[in-house]
Parts: C-alpha cells; sequence; structure tokens
C-alpha cells in the first residue's frame, strides 16, 4: 500500500511542470555541478567572478528555453572540456575511479569474512 | 612464496605511484581549456555596438577572409596593453578584426575606442557575457584567429609580440 | 639511568631549540622586521598584532617551522612519559621520530628557509591575505598540526614496536593516549577550518570536498579506524598486523596531504605559494618512509596468536570490523577521488574534476549500514554476544522510522533515500540517547562520541533538506519581496579600519509572521595587498544561522546579494565539539572506568 502511495507521490512530482522556485533550485543545482574557471578551486554557484556570474545567466536562459540538466552539461563541456564537471561521468577515463572503491569495499568484506569468520575452530 | 609476491607487487606498486607523481609535478596545475583547433565557429545572432541592429554569425564571418574576434572591454587592463598589435593588424588587408565589447558600458567603451582609436570592423555586444561563452571564452581579453568559418587559433590573454607575428606569419 | 636522562636531556634541547627559533620569528613578526624575507612576503605594519602574530604560521616557511616545533615536542613528551616502557623500545621510537625531524629540517633549510635575509631592507611588506585574517583561521594551523603531526609519533613508536617484536596488550594501552591526543587535536583543527570556511569564504558551506580539505580527512579517517581497531588489540592482542598498518598509513597520509598541498600539484581553494623543487623534496622523503616501513613490516613483523584470530560473528570484535571496513572504505573514496585526477593526466592527459556529486554518490548511502552498525556494535559483548533481550533495538527502529517519515513527508526532496538515512541516524541517535540513562556511565565516552556523531550527521541531513536561499540583485533603496520573507536594502555606509576600507550595507529581513531581522555584510578594501573580500554577516540562533553576503558586480550599480537560511548551523559545531569532548574523556578519565 505504501509503496504505492510513494508511486504516486513521485509520479506526480515528476508531472507538474517546473514551476519559477523550481527552476531556480534546478539552476543552482547545476552550477553547484560546475567548476569556475576563473578561481579554480571554487564552484561556479560559490564564485562571483564575472564568468561565472556569465554562465549562471546563460543556464538560466538555457532552462527558460527549456533545454534540461543534461544538455546544459553537454553544451558547457563542449565548449570547455570536461573539466568543467564536477560530476565525472561514467566513461572509459573514470571507469576506475568510480569503480574502485567499491572494488575494495568487496575485497575488505572478502577479506574480513574469511580470514576472521569463517575460519572458526 | 604467497608474501613474497605480495610484497614484490607492493613494492613496484609504490614504485609506480611515485612515478606518476613525480610526473604530475610537471604539469602545470592551472586549468586551461584545450585549444579546440578546427573547429567550426558558434552560431549567434547578436546586437552591433553602434546601432542595435541584430546581426548573425554567417553575416559577419563570410568564407573568402581571415578574421580575428576579439574580446575586449574599456574595463579591462590587458585590453590596453594589446590595443597597439590590434592597431597595427588592422592595416593589414587580409584580415577584418571583429570585437565582441564584454560586459562594458557604452559610454566607457566609446571613450576607450576614442582614446585608442578603433580597429574593429564590427563590434558585436555581450552586456551579460553569455556570448563569450558560445565562444568557449572565460575571460577578457580572448582572441580567436578564424579562417573558412573554423577557429584556426585561440589566443588566452593579450596579444604579445611573439603572437604577433605568428598571426602576421597565418595569414600571409 | 644517566644514559636515560642525557637522551632526555638533549631532546628537550632539540625541542628548546626549535621553539628559541620560533619565538624569533614571531618576535621578527611582530616587529615587522622585513629584512626578514618570510616577514616581509606575509605581513605589514598596519595589521592588527593579533594578525602579525598569526601571519606566523600563515605562509609556508613558517607553517613548516611549526611543523617541526610539534615533531620535536611530540618526540619530548613522549620520552617523558613513556619511563615505563623498555629502554630498547623508547630509543628506536626517538631514532624513527629523528629521522622524520632531520628530513623536515633538511626540507626547511634547503628549500623554505623562514630567516631568509634581504638586503637592501624594504620599508613595507606585501601583507597577508586578507581571508587569512581571521581568529578561526589564526588558531587553526597550530591546533591541526598537533594532530596531523602528532601521528608521527604513533608512526616512529609502532615502527619501534614491530623492529623489536614488542607488540602486546600493555603496549596497546600506551599507544591509545598517542592515538587519542593526535585525533582529538585534528578533529578540532577540522572543526575550526570548517568553521573559517563557513563565514570566511562567504557562500555558507561548510565542507566542499576540496583536496586541502580533503587530505585533512585522510588521516582523520585513518585514526579513527585506529582508534578502534586498537581496542582489540588491547582486550584480545589479534590484529596487530592491521593496528600497525594503520598506525604506518596514518602518518603517510599525513604527509601525502602535505606533499598535494604544497608542491601544487592539485589546485583548491586555499593554495600555498607553490615550487615544484619542494613537491619533489617531499615526494621524495614522503616515498622513503614509505619504502622504509614497508621494509621493517616484511622484515620484523610477526603475527602473534594466531589462533585467537577468529571471530564469533555476533561479537564486539566483528562489529570494529565492520566500523574498519566501513571507514576504509570513506577513505578509499576520500583518496582515490583526490588523487584520481591526477593520475588521469598523466596517463593520458586528460583532465577532468572530481567533487562534490562524487563524494556524495559514493558515501551516502554506505552511510546507512554504518549508522545501523554504530548503534548496535556497542552494544555487543567481547568474543560471543547473544541477540536476546533486545526488543528494544527493533522498538527504536520502528520509533525512528515514524519520526523520519513524518518528517520528510511533505518535503519537496526525494523521499526514499532521505527517509532511510534520517531513520538510520535518528535510530543512533535515540539508541545512544537511552543509554545515557541506562548504561549507568559505562563506557560513558563512547557513547559521547556516538550520540555526537549522529548528531552530526543529523543536523547536516536538516541543514541540507530545510537550507533555503534567495540570489537577487539589489540597489540602494530596493526591497525583494519573496514568498516567505521581503529583504529590504535599505543604505551602504562607510567605514574606516586600520588596515582596510569597509562598505557595510544595511538590511532588513522581515520574515512572514512580522520579525524584522537587521543583517550588515560588509564589503571589504584591504590595502596590503590590495584585494577586495567580502564579508558575511551572519545571525546565529539554536534554529537556523540567518546568511548575508554582498558582492559587486562589474560595471553595474546594483549589488549581488545572497541571503541564506542555514538551519541547524550551530548543531553542526556542536556535536562536533561533542564528538571531541568523547574522546577527550576517554583520555583524561579512562582509567577510572576500566575494568
Amino acid at each position: 500500500m505504501k509503496s504505492i502511495k510513494y508511486l504516486i507521490i513521485i509520479v506526480f512530482l515528476f508531472s507538474t511542470s517546473l514551476s519559477n522556485a523550481q527552476e531556480k533550485d534546478l539552476q543552482n543545482k547545476i552550477t553547484k555541478n560546475l567548476r569556475c574557471l576563473i578561481c579554480q578551486g571554487q564552484s561556479v554557484y560559490d564564485s562571483d567572478s564575472d564568468f561565472a556570474n556569465s554562465v549562471k545567466l546563460l543556464i538560466e536562459k538555457k532552462l527558460d528555453e527549456g533545454q534540461n540538466e543534461k544538455q546544459i552539461y553537454e553544451y558547457l563541456k563542449n565548449k570547455y572540456g570536461d573539466w568543467i564537471l564536477y560530476d565525472p561521468k561514467f566513461d572509459k577515463n573514470t571507469y576506475f575511479l568510480w569503480l574502485m572503491p567499491i572494488l575494495l569495499f568487496i575485497i575488505g568484506g572478502a577479506i574480513i569474512v574469511r580470514l576472521f569468520i569463517i575460519k572458526k575452530n | 612464496m604467497k608474501s613474497k609476491i605480495f610484497q614484490i607487487f607492493l613494492t613496484i606498486f609504490f614504485i609506480m605511484i611515485f612515478f606518476i607523481f613525480y610526473k604530475g609535478l610537471k604539469n602545470p596545475n592551472i586549468y586551461v581549456p584545450k585549444n579546440s583547433l578546427e573547429k567550426d565557429i558558434p552560431s549567434f545572432k547578436a546586437k552591433i555596438f553602434d546601432n542595435n541592429t541584430l546581426v548573425t554569425s554567417e553575416e559577419i564571418f563570410k568564407r573568402d577572409k581571415f578574421y580575428l574576434m576579439n574580446i575586449w572591454a574599456s574595463w579591462c587592463l590587458p585590453c590596453r596593453e594589446e590595443h597597439p598589435f590590434l592597431m597595427e593588424l588592422h592595416s593589414n588587408k587580409n584580415l577584418e578584426i571583429i570585437g565582441l565589447n564584454y560586459k562594458d558600458k557604452k559610454k566607457n567603451a566609446y571613450k576607450f575606442l576614442k582614446e585608442l582609436n578603433n580597429p574593429y570592423e564590427i563590434i558585436i555586444l555581450d552586456k551579460d557575457g553569455t556570448l563569450a561563452i558560445e565562444w568557449g571564452a572565460y575571460g577578457v581579453p580572448e582572441s580567436f584567429l578564424i579562417q573558412n568559418q573554423k577557429i584556426i587559433k585561440k589566443i588566452i590573454g593579450p596579444l604579445n609580440k611573439d603572437l604577433f607575428t605568428e598571426i602576421k606569419r597565418l595569414i600571409k | 639511568m644517566i644514559f636515560d636522562n642525557k637522551i632526555v636531556t638533549f631532546t628537550f634541547l632539540q625541542f628548546f631549540f626549535v621553539i628559541i627559533s620560533f619565538l624569533g620569528l614571531i618576535m621578527s613578526f611582530v616587529n615587522s622586521d622585513f629584512s626578514n624575507e618570510t616577514v616581509f612576503n606575509h605581513s605589514h605594519t598596519t595589521k592588527p598584532l593579533f594578525y602579525k602574530i598569526s601571519g606566523t604560521w600563515g605562509n609556508h616557511e613558517g607553517s613548516l617551522l611549526l611543523w617541526l616545533l610539534v615533531l620535536t615536542l611530540f618526540i619530548f613528551l613522549f620520552l617523558i612519559k613513556s619511563k615505563d616502557q623498555t629502554k630498547q623500545y623508547r630509543i628506536l621510537t626517538l631514532l624513527f621520530q629523528q629521522i622524520i625531524i632531520i628530513g623536515f629540517f633538511t626540507f626547511l633549510i634547503k628549500t623554505s628557509n623562514p630567516f631568509n635575509y634581504i638586503f637592501p631592507i624594504p620599508n613595507e611588506g606585501l601583507g597577508l591575505n586578507p581571508i587569512l585574517q581571521d581568529p578561526a583561521l589564526a588558531i587553526h594551523p597550530p591546533i591541526l598540526y598537533l594532530g596531523y603531526v602528532g601521528s608521527s609519533i604513533i608512526f616512529s613508536s609502532t615502527l619501534a614496536a614491530t623492529t623489536l617484536n614488542y607488540i602486546s596488550k600493555e603496549w596497546a594501552k600506551h599507544i591509545k593516549q598517542w592515538v587519542l591526543v593526535s585525533w582529538i587535536f585534528l578533529t578540532i583543527g577540522i572543526l575550526l577550518g570548517s568553521i573559517w570556511a563557513y563565514y570566511e569564504l562567504g557562500w555558507g558551506g561548510f565542507w566542499f570536498w576540496d583536496p586541502v580539505e580533503n587530505v585533512s580527512l585522510m588521516p582523520w579517517l585513518a585514526l579513527t579506524t585506529l582508534l578502534h581497531c586498537i581496542l582489540v588489540l588491547e582486550k584480545r592482542l589479534t590484529l596487530t598486523s592491521w593496528v600497525v598498518v594503520l598506525s604506518i598509513s596514518t602518518f603517510t597520509l599525513s604527509m601525502c596531504g602535505t606533499f598535494l598541498v604544497r608542491s601544487g600539484i592539485l589546485n583548491s581553494v586555499h593554495t600555498f605559494a607553490n615550487d615544484p623543487e619542494r613537491g619533489l623534496f617531499i615526494l621524495i622523503f614522503l616515498f622513503c618512509l614509505i619504502f622504509m616501513s614497508l621494509f621493517i613490516f616484511f622484515f620484523f613483523h610477526k603475527v602473534k596468536n594466531k589462533d585467537s584470530n577468529s571471530f564469533f560473528w555476533l561479537s564486539k570484535e566483528t562489529s570494529i570490523l565492520i566500523n574498519n571496513w566501513f571507514m576504509m572504505y570513506f577513505l578509499a573514496v576520500v583518496l582515490i577521488g583526490t588523487i584520481y585526477p591526477i593520475f588521469l593526466e598523466v596517463i593520458s592527459s586528460e583532465k577532468i574534476s572530481v567533487g562534490p556529486p562524487f563524494y556524495n554518490k559514493l558515501i551516502i548511502p554506505f552511510l546507512i549500514p554504518f549508522l545501523f552498525a554504530m548503534a548496535i556494535g556497542p552494544k555487543l559483548n567481547w568474543i560471543k554476544s547473544e541477540l536476546e533481550n533486545k526488543t528494544y533495538l527493533v522498538l527504536f527502529l520502528i520509533l525512528s522510522l515514524l519520526v523520519s517519515v513524518f518528517t520528510i513527508k511533505n518535503l519537496n526532496v526525494n523521499f526514499l533515500i532521505n527517509t532511510v538515512l534520517v531513520t538510520s541516524a535518528f535510530y543512533l541517535f535515540f539508541i545512544t540517547l537511552r543509554d545515557f540513562f541506562t548504561k549507568k556511565f559505562k563506557n560513558l565516552s563512547q557513547n559521547i562520541a556516538h550520540f555526537g556523531f549522529s548528531l552530526l550527521i543529523l543536523s547536516i541531513l536538516f541543514n541540507n533538506i530545510f537550507s533555503t536561499e534567495i540570489i537577487t540583485n539589489l540597489k540602494i533603496g530596493e526591497t525583494y519581496e519573496g514568498a516567505e520573507f521581503k529583504i529590504n536594502f535599505e543604505k551602504i555606509e562607510q567605514k574606516n579600519e586600520k588596515n582596510f576600507k569597509a562598505i557595510i550595507g544595511k538590511f532588513n529581513i522581515e520574515n512572514s509572521n512580522g520579525t524584522i531581522e537587521n543583517l550588515r555584510p560588509e564589503l571589504r578594501i584591504y590595502n596590503q595587498p590590495n584585494i577586495v573580500t567580502s564579508e558575511a554577516d551572519i545571525k546565529t540562533n539554536l534554529l537556523k544561522d540567518s546568511f548575508i553576503t554582498m558582492n559587486l558586480v562589474q560595471n553595474q550599480d546594483y549589488f549581488n546579494i545572497r541571503y541564506q537560511i542555514k538551519p541547524f548551523m550551530i548543531w553542526i559545531w556542536f556535536s562536533v565539539l561533542l564528538i571531541t569532548l568523547g574522546g577527550l574523556k576517554s583520555l583524561i578519565l579512562n582509567k577510572r572506568y576500566e575494568k
């Protein structure tokens, strides 16, 4: 019963069009995922450089035009390279990055089970 | 035996990490986007500085000429520095210089051009900086050398003597 | 005994001379003696005295001297406090520590001498970066270093104990003190850095997953793991190899962090002036230490007590192993995320960024089982435990599930993941809260620390879920009207201080319930170096922080205003203090409650 309720809520959330506030949230979410090229330690969201301010405006425009998050990332990636995205995508450059921690977790678990728990006298 | 292999493996592993860090030290840590050479120029619509009419990129950049697209602003100090080079390039017949006035006030921009002369064939306006992003620029000044609607050279920062001679060579 | 005294005396002299030179550097800063290159580069006569002093360690050279000071201080204290250990062990620890000290001495003199002389003597210094002129950041480095560098003593004594085959339950008890000391200082150090970032960097965040932050987090994770693991060693004399590995990696990670930050191999918000020569030196030194430890570990380490190496699946040992397992995973995520871009660039010359989304995706899901384990683990007994009479564990689970469903239900956030996350955090919260009343102060320190951790996670979650923000452009006199509040930009005032000019904006914020708050953010134009900074104004109360910043916009007559409401901010700081308090209690009062 409960799960149906969740489903309805989720569907409802996605079906309603983006209100203004939600668009602002989305814009913030996107800018938080972009790295600023001027102050290179900060995100576009955090930065107040000219470049960051322009990117914020650009994203607002693109969202108004009806583009989605992915399209905007793709657009900026084309202009500035993968470096601008804080969330590295899953491809041949980053298999190791994403999978290594999880692999280590599994290996760690296996070691614990083998060395300490199964080996009971 | 098993532990020996493990020891050797671990030692090699750390030696590898050492060399990667060692090589990494030599790389610059400031990111500069790769020069996306041979890339098509973006297509856009923009307002012209003098009369606010709309113009498209196709109308500006024709096939048969070299263009130097220069992003500038009156408040930008390095732009003053590179201005003499632009003036000199302006006298070259093979090349048209297009200005992109970045986040500027019209009054100041006029004053800037009056004081230092105008090397630009056309100046397009970029009030909020979004047009510069179309070009993949992130600061002022930046310049793009264009041939056949393709970017053949991208210059981040002000022009200098070396870059100036290189541009001259390229447009021969 | 005479020999012993001599060694202590010499170590004291070493410490004494380092402190003399450190005080000397402080004096040069206080007197603005610009014949000293470090002072010239990082100070200015108009700076307030407090920041002249803190400027001593606010730069590369001075902070390395501080680093040396901590190294020599810790070995001196170690020799005094370890009188009940064997002479061989103490001397060997001293030897390993001296290797580290010699390395850093050479580094200091060769590449970053804080006492370089300039002639002719300049009249005025270049000044300290204004964002470093802040009380929290002034005391942050010394405290962080006490933890960061303090872990060197764990490294040295573990290597000594391994070489001598000295590891025992008593040794575990003795080394635990040092682990706790480092851990406490490191925790407070990280907290101070985080508080500084919160109000100084001006955008209301407190943790950015920036490389420099990550390198302080990595030794902390390793130390926390060690702290738990050493309990097993103390009780059952097993996991010795693991304890040795962890002790070595703690300091190695600190060193690795120093390398990453000082060499400029990474770029971050807080980089020091960097110099490849320095990077190369630390890199070589770091790997010398790593290979030395590997050598000792491979050739001297003997596994003791092999047969006690098996644990019953439901026991305190197993739960601590689970803790270690997760902590190592978190460490792996942070480590790989931080250094992966370097590897990728060297191997394929592609440049990528690894930022907050990566860490969030990989850490948050694993936090859920971790929190549950943290709640149940301490309940279990050593060796073998049973699950009878634990009905309240289930009852509390239902309770926390209900509480979180009610909190999350009406919010516009991802329901499922947030509910599970909040449930797990509430679960730990309620269980530890109950223990305060039922356990009669048995293992109080653990309970305080775990309670603090649950509070930390809860505050961070709620802080994220409930925070609201407005970013808008306002001219003087204008009012922004939002659904929940109005922001009125009344006026600006000017103020002249000794080392900066300030433009103070006066804002009145009217909430929907009619209360009015006055906030006064500043723009500061520092004279030396000439940098404009934006100072946030923050009103803190128990439930929320109101946070406002204003910024100049190029060529416009309006200001960019950012107003944020950050709920439970103060609880984040408070819960970290609680966690530290747990450690502190264990360090000071543990003897009394030991069974």
